[in-house]
């Protein structure tokens, strides 16, 4: 049989794809699930990092450096298959969410972090200056300048988190790849492995383009 | 008696360096003083540590209107009554014009958005701006900016205004427009300390001329004496260097 029919074949591609829409969905909740919580995490984490007393400092950037070097699919393995011992039982989509929004919580305070240490001195010290508090300074003055530095990592970090989901499969959570491999073995055929791969690329690469794009106009806008 | 703004004993420290070395200073109410010096010499140091921008030795107490420059609750109370203006202007980006002069009295006085807005606008018609109320200051020149700054400053009603070197950021033709605007508020009785490099404005609107040298006040005196019979040889080289350039 040719290369064709092994890799494209319409008709197993055909069968399986409710089955692939099945994942993928669940591959985006899961996705926009841990970046959302990331991000919330990740800020409360910077603002730890930069402006609590030194030991909670001290504590939030071990956090942040021990869950910016740990493998994710070690984490993940731990949170789903160790902290049952303890007593802690998770259902696959809770132990996948868990372990993606901790290490994307350590990457998103680093990015909030560098775009607020990126605001000149002089924007803390005319606010203060006012007579505006800490959480205003941050809310009316500082985070919305940092925001638009900081839309390109962010978005970089997203796609890294929905890419991430796909080691869900590995604790029987029924995302798009569990779903292809699964697809894959009823059929005999590698096609459903492909059409999830297609899957994957339609909806990143846009946003890969998209990092580009802002990331040159925010360049032009420095010079 | 002590001053509007009464500073004793000001010492500060930027790690080993000591930067001001122990500054007795009373500033009445309305009075107008212009800080000039060598660079190096603490004029910003000073004026920023009367709106604890930089921190200060426990030993040393700064006053404004009878309440104490300490951290804390009170910290806001004395910034919302002493504006600043800078030389680099620090306008908020993000924000217009009218936006920027809107937001601190919106979020410190819980001022409503219209009348924030209005007294924006009669600020802006104030520094000669009124037509600028919808841009970004990026969209301005320096000088425009550096009036919008002065707006923004006046918009919390300050009894106190102080301003580091207003003008040294701005191109030459620009520096009068906002000499002009400074000029005009000294007769409204706020209380001025001015950093500046301006001589004759100094000589024309000061109240006091004070000089600095190495982190000290080396002389005080009403910019008449000052100017024309400087008592102390530092302060004679220092007027000698500046006046002749
Ligand atoms: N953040 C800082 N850290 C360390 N040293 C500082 C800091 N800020 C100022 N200094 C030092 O303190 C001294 C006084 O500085 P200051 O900025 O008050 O001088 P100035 O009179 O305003 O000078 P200029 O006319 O150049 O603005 C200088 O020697 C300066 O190097
Ligand atoms: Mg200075």
């Amino acid at each position: 049989m040719d290369l064709f029919e092994t890799f494209f074949n319409l008709e197993v591609l055909a069968r399986s794809f409710p089955m692939l829409l099945k994942g993928l969905w669940l591959t985006l909740e899961l996705g926009a699930a841990s970046i959302l919580a990331g991000l919330v995490l990740g800020l409360g984490l910077c603002m730890m990092r930069l402006y609590s007393v030194r030991p909670v400092q001290i504590l939030t950037r071990i956090y942040i450096d021990v869950f910016r070097s740990i493998p994710l699919l070690v984490l993940l393995i731990i949170v789903y298959y160790a902290l049952p011992f303890v007593g802690v039982r998770l259902s696959p989509f809770a132990s996948a969410m868990t372990a993606l929004t901790m290490v994307s919580g350590a990457y998103t305070a680093e990015i909030f972090r560098s775009g607020i240490e990126a605001i000149p001195k002089g924007q803390f010290e005319a606010a203060a200056a006012l007579g505006l508090g800490h959480r205003q300074t941050m809310v009316d003055v500082i985070l919305p300048q940092s925001i638009r530095m900081v839309i390109p990592p962010l978005t970089n970090n997203s796609i890294n988190v929905v890419k991430d989901t796909a080691l869900a499969s590995v604790v029987a959570m029924p995302d798009l790849l569990k779903q292809a491999t699964q697809a894959q073995a009823l059929a005999a055929n590698p096609s459903p492995l492909i059409g999830a791969a297609a899957i994957y690329l339609a909806f990143l690469l846009p946003l890969v383009l998209l990092v580009s794009r802002l990331e040159r106009r925010l360049n032009r806008g420095k010079a | 008696m002590p001053g509007y703004i009464s500073i004793r004993n000001l010492q500060k420290y930027y790690g080993h360096y000591h930067a001001l070395r122990g500054i007795d200073l009373e500033i009445a109410r309305g009075e107008v003083v212009c800080v000039v010096g060598p660079s190096g010499s603490g004029k910003s140091t000073l004026i920023r540590c009367i709106n604890r921008l930089e921190d200060f030795s426990t030993e040393s107490a700064i006053h404004v209107d009878g309440v104490p420059v300490l951290p804390g609750a009170n910290l806001a109370k004395v910034r919302a009554e002493v504006g600043m203006v800078f030389q680099s202007f620090n306008l908020f980006p993000h924000l217009t014009v009218r936006q920027n002069i809107m937001l601190a009295p919106r979020r410190v006085r819980g001022t409503t958005k219209a009348a924030a807005a209005a007294q924006a606008d009669q600020l802006l018609a104030r520094v000669g701006l009124a037509s600028q109320a919808e841009k970004y200051p990026s969209g301005l020149s320096g000088g425009q900016q550096q009036r919008v700054a002065i707006a923004r400053a006046l918009a919390m009603e300050p009894q106190v205004l102080l301003f580091d070197e207003p003008t040294s950021a701005l191109d030459p033709e620009m520096v009068g427009e906002v000499l002009d605007v400074m000029r005009d508020l000294a007769q409204t009785g706020v209380t001025m300390v001015v950093v500046t490099h301006e001589m004759g404005f100094a000589r024309q609107v000061a109240d006091r001329v004070i000089f600095m040298d190495g982190g000290e006040v080396i002389e005080s005196a009403p910019p008449d004496a000052f100017f024309s019979a400087p008592r102390e040889t530092r302060t004679r080289n220092f007027l000698h260097a500046v006046l002749d350039h």
